[in-house]
């Protein structure tokens, strides 16, 4: 694994190009270590039938591609093009205003100009012309048109897979155009000839066979949840009682694994535990899944049908189970695969109801389709509705800011529950500059399945603009803890921070608010869910 | 690529579109040629062009329906909500497409990006920028009034509004320049606007090295296509001028299909009029289709609905995935060691027997 360079090293950045260069179409990539993933393991790929499994090294010259790889890659764009108005109209209509260039992270993070959302484009969009329009099939490189070679789709791949699909371009692109599509039928199409990244296809396996993206087997993920539970006893005295693939509950749970595996998304579902304990007395019933334990998709970061065998989970267990409705624990992509997709790929989900808080009564009409809503709308209706109670204060030591995902964002628009229900635990919280926060949110540089180990250089640079954004509420506000709502954030948020903005931590939503939620017969508590000392209580013995 | 070559590769295109009339009408005298044939085959294949591609793009399906949401979904009542960013049906797309295209509202959230080290520490800042926005409005709604003038030439008697138009345009240069009246006709101000327009989105496709970078001979040609149409343009109105009534009587003829070619109209006419051809024939096989692609961008003309309106995908195909049954197959002894609930497996005798 390549080592990553210090900060002030990885800060100079070159925006800009020199005024005589050669044309971009006759540069071949160089795939560099620390910006690209490795290639993925045959034992991934077999476990879920994905074609041409092989060992192959990205930074080798010979990709063991199959023969016939040129007519798959066409015959593939050619396939999408007819099932997809969406890459029809961006591959035509793009007229390279360069909106887009200065928006992306991972542009303004590496100054590498293939990092701009419309060369990501054109590099596909090239090959596009050469293949489907006049003026590239007569023209060539003069209109705009490149064939399609070896040392061109290596080229696609390493920029295909430097894209979060964060959709950041598309918000300010005059036509709508959207990276993201481009980057997922890409995508899609480098994995037709066998050019997937371990770090989501070993997900994507796991996540077949187990249930979830880590491959946590029934009796561990009890266990581990167990361990909360444990937890939770220690810091509050109460036994929280959660239970699984229980049939007859009125709701199905369904969370990131991400939450029950690693800091600090593990305190984020001992909120959740907290919450619904809580609830339980006041008509809550819900269980959890072993076998629907994924609420994140890396199958979205592969195909569009993978995405959809992996989804089909929820409603598959929410009908086994006989469930009313599902809820959705904080995960940023999730929810854009669950509003955007889960519907049309699975749906239409009739033997589930319209979902109801068995709490407030409030139904859930924006969701009356998928039946499936977001944890933190249910909270926010609990917390109007004055359903807990909190103690703000225990979250006094907190400056608190608040990261919007990238997908819940500009995926679906969920931007004030999430600060309402953050304002209602926490009484300091300073937003971002608005041009880094809502719907033009900045990603965490580590998503659409790139956060990996291998290309840690990569992530810390596409990080940079949401760090910076940090930093500025950390000097002027003193701001200390990062929110979000998104397992993934979570998970690389803490090194990002580390690297760009030392003296932050991260936290999920609903970590802040089991830290305020007062709970019934609840011991004097001394510390929050991490067994930091509460704001007041430094002094006192943990006895 | 780099933008030498396109930009001369371009310009090459541009001058051999001008000389082929000046050519073709000055020395061969090819009027009809020039007058009829080539405006009726460009028109056909500009109008025949679009649709082709139009119903292309219909024929691909929308399998998914994914708006870009720029503003709060819809949601509880007492959170409001951003009906035009993120609509929920369809008025809220309606008005979300007219602002997209008629008040390019995406393009005006542009900002530019500054970027600096201070002490090794990178500080990044977004900077106003508004004048990509300013430029494409003000050169396309010109292109429109200009677009609209010169209905004057295609209808007799002149509609009113062309006149109103006219008088609207000319008037603001009216009182902007006072040395108006040295024998030449009023300035119009969309001529101006455009020329200043168009120059500055060729110059900053030069000038700003990311879109240098990006730019292809498909960008400059349009561009240099469209300030030579209105240079010649312009040269026709204030230096070169051409009788009128026959350019009109030939433009009318053209439009009532009972085409006439008088005699007597200068080259310069036949040279701004060829440019015209050249544009629209090229324009469906272009980047130019934006005009009609924003319309069908899923991005945009879709509702954030997705949650309580249910969206077909047309070629949905049902997929095999891991069930439930196959996951506990494989783990059944855990589950059961753990306390977990099982459907097979544990079974008592009694339920065996009715199996």
């Amino acid at each position: 694994m390549a080592d990553t360079p210090k900060a002030t090293e990885v800060a100079t950045i070159d925006h800009y190009r020199p005024l005589f260069e050669q044309g971009w179409m006759n540069k071949k990539a160089e795939i560099k270590p620390g910006i690209y993933c490795y290639g993925a393991k045959p034992k991934n790929t077999n476990a879920v039938g994905m074609p041409f499994p092989k060992d192959w090294n990205p930074t080798e010259d010979d990709w063991h591609l199959p023969e016939n790889w040129k007519s798959i890659f066409k015959e593939g764009l050619k396939d999408r093009l007819d099932k997809f108005r969406s890459l029809k109209i961006f591959m035509d209509i793009c007229v390279r205003c360069g909106a887009c260039a200065d928006k992306c992270h991972f542009f303004i993070g590496s100054g590498d100009p293939k990092n701009m959302p419309v060369m990501r484009a054109e590099l596909l969009r090239s090959i596009y012309r050469k293949e489907h329009t006049i003026g590239g099939k007569l023209l060539g490189k003069f209109g705009g048109g490149r064939e399609l070679t070896e040392d061109a789709l290596k080229e696609m791949w390493y920029y295909f897979y430097q894209c979060t699909e964060c959709r950041r371009c598309s918000l300010f692109c005059p036509y709508g155009i959207d990276t993201a599509e481009v980057t997922i039928l890409g995508r899609e199409l480098t994995n037709l000839i066998g050019l997937n990244i371990d770090w989501i296809a070993g997900p994507v396996a796991n996540c077949n066979r187990t249930g979830n993206h880590l491959g946590i087997q029934p009796h561990a993920y009890v266990g581990m949840i167990d361990f909360f539970v444990d937890e939770i006893e220690d810091v509050t005295g109460v036994r929280v009682e959660p239970d699984f693939n229980r049939k007859g509950a009125e709701i199905l749970f369904v969370t990131p694994s991400g939450d029950v595996f690693a800091d600090p998304g593990t305190y984020t579902a001992m909120g959740y535990l907290m919450l619904f304990h809580y609830l339980k007395d006041m008509g809550l019933d819900i269980t959890w899944s072993t076998y629907a334990s994924e609420g994140g998709n890396f199958g979205f970061f592969t195909s569009h049908e993978m995405a959809k065998r992996l989804n089909a989970k929820m409603y598959h267990e929410a009908k086994r189970l006989g469930v009313k409705y599902i809820i959705g624990g904080e995960c940023g992509h999730m929810w854009r695969v669950l509003n955007q997709y889960m519907d049309t790929w699975n749906g239409p989900a009739d033997f589930l109801e319209a979902p109801v808080s068995p709490i407030t009564g409030t139904v859930f009409e924006n969701a009356k389709t998928t039946k499936m809503i977001h944890l933190v709308e249910f909270t926010a209706d609990l917390i109007k509705h004055n359903k807990l109670k909190l103690d703000p204060s225990r979250n006094d030591n907190l400056k608190v800011t608040f990261h919007d995902s990238c997908n819940t964002a500009r995926g679906m628009g969920f931007l004030e529950e999430p600060r309402y229900v953050l304002k209602s635990v926490c009484n300091n919280f300073y937003e971002m500059p608005p041009e880094t926060i809502r719907e033009q949110t900045f990603c965490c540089g580590s998503g659409s399945g790139l956060n990996a180990g291998e290309d840690m250089e990569l992530r810390m640079r596409g990080g940079l603009p949401r760090a910076n954004a940090v930093k500025y509420v950390h000097e002027k506000h003193g701001v200390n803890m990062l929110a979000c709502i998104c397992a993934i954030d979570r998970a690389v948020f803490p090194e990002l921070m580390d690297y760009w903005v030392p003296g932050m931590d991260v936290t999920g939503l609903h970590e802040m608010v089991a830290n305020a939620l007062v709970l019934d017969g609840e011991k004097k508590r001394t510390t929050n869910l991490r067994g930091e000392p509460l704001p007041g209580m430094e002094e006192e013995e943990d006895v | 690529m780099n933008f030498v070559l396109s930009l001369v590769f371009s310009s090459l295109a541009v001058l051999v579109v001008v000389l082929i009339p000046w050519i073709g009408v000055g020395a061969l005298n090819l009027k009809i040629l020039f007058g009829v044939v080539i405006p009726y085959a460009a028109l056909a294949t500009f109008i025949v062009g679009i649709i082709v591609r139009v119903l292309d793009w219909g024929r691909s399906p929308v399998p998914y329906r994914i708006p870009t949401t720029a503003g709060q979904m819809w949601s509880f009542p007492w959170i409001k909500s951003n009906p035009i960013d993120n609509p929920k049906g369809t008025g809220g797309v309606v008005v979300r497409m007219l602002f997209e295209v008629l008040t390019f509202r995406s393009l005006f959230r542009n900002t530019r990006l500054e970027y600096s080290k201070v002490d090794g520490v990178p500080r990044i800042n977004y900077e106003w920028e508004k004048w990509l926005w300013l430029a494409a409005l003000l050169f396309h709604y010109s292109f429109l009034v200009i677009f609209l003038r010169h209905f004057r030439f295609f209808m007799e008697p002149v509609p009113g509004f062309v006149t109103l138009l006219e008088s609207l345009d000319g008037f603001l240069q009216m009182g902007a320049a006072p040395f108006n009246g040295f024998g030449l006709p009023g300035v119009y101000l969309t001529d101006m606007l455009l020329m200043a327009a168009v120059t500055w989105l060729l110059l900053r496709r030069i000038l700003y090295s990311q879109i240098r970078y990006l730019s292809l001979p498909a960008d400059y040609f349009p561009l240099l296509l469209i300030l030579s149409l209105g240079t010649t343009g312009i040269l026709m109105r204030y230096l070169l001028r051409v009788d009128i009534t026959k350019v009109k009587e030939l433009v009318i003829g053209i439009f009532k299909f009972s085409p006439v070619v008088p005699d007597g109209i200068g080259v310069i006419f036949y040279i701004h009029l060829f440019i015209l051809c050249v544009l629209i024939t090229y324009f469906p096989f272009s980047k130019l289709m934006h005009f009609a692609g924003i319309f069908l961008s899923p991005t945009r003309n879709l509702s954030n609905n997705n949650r309580f309106v249910r969206h077909v995908n047309p070629w949905n195909y049902p997929v095999k995935f891991h069930t439930y049954e196959e996951y506990e197959d494989e783990f059944r002894d855990a589950m059961i060691e753990v306390g977990l609930p099982v459907d097979k497996g544990a079974k008592t005798a009694e339920e065996g027997e009715k199996e």
